[in-house]
């Protein structure tokens, strides 16, 4: 247990609307381990976000956050004032967003940037920071690091600007590290080094890793384990193997379909696509948000709220009162 | 300027000396040649040169203005800051009460009622003369005031801006306190468009001056110029539209400049 | 009801979204209220005023206004040094200030339309030469040109007007000069799409209401504008002459005796204030009503 970099219980994200109270997210458990990399996996609008946000309390202003408990390297943080949570901000997580073009200040070059974290975390002078930055970017593959310091944002290619972001995030080589879609925004090419460089400095610096994406390939390069969220809730989660082996929430099959998956997809296999649209989570909604466009819909499916279930003793759960085994049958 | 009792001979010798019976085309670029040369020729009332004259006054103008404009930023730009931080609260609408009604505010009357409330009832402030520094406190506000709204509008908006931004999301995840955020952060962005603004707002101030250096009876170049214009001084008043012009010119210039150096995207490219 | 859809609450038709909007703006409401309630004042001074602005009676000079004890219900705000009704003068006033702020806002309204449009749609050297005389009018320093011809020429309420109207059009002819270089794009958009009813469409229900909006926003500001202008210039003896009320050479005539009358300034003074913040608010709410993002 004191390997676990984050434990989330419960967490429910409401945001007040103007047409009513919209919840965004219901009821999330997620955890992470040293050295785990979690892939929470989702399409636009369903949360995942939100939760990264919420664990770090970055949420805005208007939105109500409530918890069970929020445990960072076996400490509750969960009643942390402000003043404390930005302390651990930046040295004990981290976190890395999907535009690397607008993510930096463009008014400051890259070195005062990072120097600027450590001076805040680690009471660093100007020339020990400097160094320490230069070595990181060294480690994060940039070369030139000394001119690169010198630089200003818009001087970088967006992948270099990633691999800065990342390089500043890890400067004070926190425990966990969310990234949230670090490569949407980036060449194929370049996700493909990205990613794998996010793999290298896990294992060095032995971090918790949260990947938030939409993208499938993503989590099959770099997921150690998976959590599928649809409409504000877990709907599936395992490990890599377990998920993309045996899907069991039929949402997750849906989407196992929309992509060819390596290995797994034969050539000329049409692709499947998901009807309908995710439903609206403003006021009460009972019953299963998936009901609408799945193909396995029962009655009973939206009569109350639905758990996650596990087979005993497995570490896969989904979100569905139909058995996985019967669906898989019709399937 | 011989005077309204001048009979017609003394009106004819004073044409000829200053080359009045010339066309006025004649006149005009005759007087822009020496003008481009330095020479703004000499003053019908003070029989001094113009430019020396102008020179003279200027400083008292410019200290004016300087203060003036610092003046409407110290009380504009953390304003605009405040409304911003907090949009639609109590300082938020104070702010734009304020500045709504710093526009409607006629600048000579707000002087008059300035002088009736601080130097007579309550005999704080002294009504005119330049001696003390005490003496530009209510020419520096009554100057400055009609900036005011503008700039704390444009920071207020560019705050608001900058504060949505990524990059101040990217500094809040990187634990910087919040007031680093705030000031070295967002405000190092959204003070670029201000600067401009000031600059420009500046300039204005020239024109701004006539008023108050006259109802202060400061001796700057604006009351130089109210004198000159009711004495019919044409070549002070030429000069003076010259200078103020030029002035514009360059402030506008400087504005587009501090504009591209303040942003690094502009400056280095 | 899928999350991404908007949620109205009924079909309103345009006209009761801007209704709602409207009520919803104090500021606008107040400005137009009282802008309406001067322009009315102004229509009808021969009615309201209770004696002649120009009547002057020597024997009962600077009396003060009814809330003074010496006051008196004959004459409600007082009067000035020469015996005049300073109610009557001031309801008069509201004429010239009116008169001034939208004349002038005509004269340049119009000059500065034609040119921008001029440019626009003229492009080339036309655009050059109006642009270039733009540059040039926004580095005259207006007050002291306006104050330097007015000297010249001669002080009266014309010579005001036209001087304003000659110097207040660089606004205007900016915006017009945008909106005219938007529609002529919009003209080669049509010749490439060659579907030229929805291009006039997208002319009428974008484009114009714009133009309009802008126009009018611009109009509020260069009215008050003028409108300060002249009271600055007339303050200073070089605007509207005596023995015409206008409320900035009743400041003037006031200054004088303004410490032990201090009315003879403060009435004048807040009428003007009133009226150039109700024509801001006005021009305020018509902007945020159309487009709240230009706010600045």
């Amino acid at each position: 247990m004191s390997d676990r970099v984050l434990d989330v219980k419960n967490l429910s994200i409401d945001i007040p609307l103007a047409e009513g109270m919209l919840h965004a997210v219901d009821g999330i458990d997620i955890h992470v381990d040293k050295g785990e990399t979690l892939c929470i996996v989702g399409e636009s609008g369903c949360g995942k976000s939100l939760t990264s946000l919420a664990v770090m309390d970055l949420l805005p202003k208007k939105a109500i956050r409530r918890l069970e408990r929020l445990d960072l390297a076996g400490a509750s943080i969960l009643d942390y004032s402000e003043q404390q949570m930005s302390d651990i901000r930046g040295s004990k997580m981290g976190m890395i967003f999907q535009e690397p073009m607008t993510s930096l200040n463009p008014a400051f070059t890259i070195g005062n940037q990072m120097v600027e974290t450590l001076q805040r975390h680690r009471n660093m002078n100007r020339v020990a920071a400097r160094d320490l930055a230069k070595r990181m970017l060294e480690k994060v593959g940039i070369t030139a690091a000394d001119q690169r310091l010198n630089q200003y944002p818009h001087q970088l290619s967006g992948g270099l600007r990633q691999r800065v972001m990342i390089a500043m995030t890890l400067l004070c080589e926190p425990e966990l590290i969310i990234a949230d879609e670090p490569t949407t925004a980036l060449d194929v090419t370049i996700q493909a080094q990205i990613l794998l460089l996010l793999q290298e400095l896990q294992s060095e610096f032995d971090m918790g890793l949260i990947l938030i994406t939409h993208d499938l390939g993503v989590v099959a390069r770099i997921a150690t384990r998976v959590a599928v969220m649809y409409a504000g809730q877990i709907v599936e989660q395992g490990t890599v193997k377990q998920i993309f082996d045996n899907p069991m929430h039929p949402y997750t099959r849906g989407l196992m379909r929309c992509i060819p998956v390596p290995g797994k997809t034969k050539p000329g296999e049409p692709l499947g696509s998901i009807p309908g649209m995710v439903p609206s989570l403003v006021g009460k909604f009972t019953g299963c948000r998936f009901a609408e466009r799945c193909d396995h819909v029962t009655d009973a499916c939206r009569q109350s709220d639905i758990e996650l279930r596990a087979e005993s003793g497995e570490t896969q759960s989904y979100r569905c009162i139909i058995d996985a085994k019967e669906m898989a049958k019709v399937a | 300027m011989a005077g309204e009792t001048a009979s017609d001979a003394d009106i004819e010798a004073i044409r000829k000396l200053y080359g009045f019976d010339r066309p006025i085309l004649v006149q005009y670029l005759d007087w822009l040649q020496r003008a481009i040369a330095g020479d703004l020729g000499k003053s019908y009332y003070f029989r001094t040169d113009v430019s020396s004259l102008i020179g003279e006054r200027l400083p008292t103008t410019m200290m004016l203005g300087v203060s003036a404009i610092t003046f409407a930023i110290v009380f504009s730009v953390p304003l605009g800051v405040a409304a911003a931080i907090r949009p639609n609260s109590i300082i938020d609408r104070v702010a734009l009460f304020l500045s709504v009604m710093g526009q409607a505010l006629p600048s000579f009357w707000f002087a008059l009622m300035l002088i009736i409330l601080l130097s007579v009832n309550l005999r704080l402030l002294p009504t005119s003369g330049s001696d003390t520094w005490l003496h530009f406190v209510m020419p520096t506000v009554v100057l400055g005031y009609y900036a005011a709204p503008a700039i704390m509008r444009l920071t207020r908006t560019g705050m608001l801006e900058v504060l949505s931004t990524d990059y101040i999301r990217t500094a809040r995840a990187k634990g910087l306190r919040p007031s680093v955020v705030l000031f070295k952060h967002a405000l190092r962005n959204a003070i670029i468009p201000v600067v401009s603004l000031a600059a420009v707002q500046f300039g204005f101030m020239l024109g701004g001056s006539i008023v108050v250096e006259t109802i202060f009876a400061l001796h700057g170049a604006g009351f130089l110029a109210w004198e000159s214009i009711t004495r019919n001084d044409l070549p002070t008043v030429q000069g003076l539209i010259l200078v103020f012009s030029l002035f514009y010119i360059v402030l506008t210039f400087l504005a587009d400049l501090l504009n591209a150096w303040l942003d690094p995207r502009i400056r280095i490219s | 009801m899928p999350i991404t859809d908007e949620v109205k609450l009924a079909d309103e038709s345009k006209l009761d979204s801007l209704t709602k909007k409207i009520r919803g703006h104090q500021g606008m409401i107040i400005g137009s209220v009282i802008v309406f309630a001067v322009i009315a004042i102004a229509l009808l001074a021969p009615l309201l005023a209770p004696h002649d602005p120009y009547e002057q009676d020597l024997m009962k000079r600077l009396l003060p206004p009814f809330w003074d004890s010496r006051g008196s219900w004959e004459h409600i705000f007082g009067t000035d040094h020469l015996g005049r009704d300073y109610l009557s003068r001031l309801i008069y006033g509201a004429r010239i200030s009116l008169l001034i702020g939208i004349g002038a806002a005509l004269i340049s309204g119009l000059i500065g339309t034609i040119m921008g449009v001029m440019a626009g749609y003229f492009g080339g050297r036309v655009d050059m030469v109006v642009t270039f005389l733009i540059t040039v009018r926004l580095s005259m320093p207006v007050v002291l040109v306006a104050l330097a011809v007015v000297a010249i020429v001669g002080g009266s309420l014309q010579v005001v007007i036209t001087v304003l109207g000659l110097l207040l059009w660089d606004r205007f002819a900016v915006v017009m000069r945008s909106s005219t270089l938007q529609i002529r794009s919009m003209d080669y958009v049509a010749a490439a799409q060659a579907v030229g009813c929805s291009v006039s469409r997208v002319l009428m229900t974008e484009v114009m209401p714009n133009v309009v909006n802008n126009l009018i926003v611009i109009t509020t500001i260069e009215i008050a504008h003028a409108i300060i202008l002249e009271a600055a210039l007339s303050f200073l003896g070089l605007g509207v002459q005596p023995p015409l009320p206008s409320w900035g050479l009743m400041v003037s005539e006031g200054k004088d005796m303004m410490l032990f009358e201090p009315w003879l300034i403060t009435i004048p003074g807040v009428a003007l204030f009133l009226l150039v913040l109700a024509i801001n608010l006005m021009g305020d709410g018509v902007r945020d009503i159309t487009a709240p993002e230009n706010r600045n």
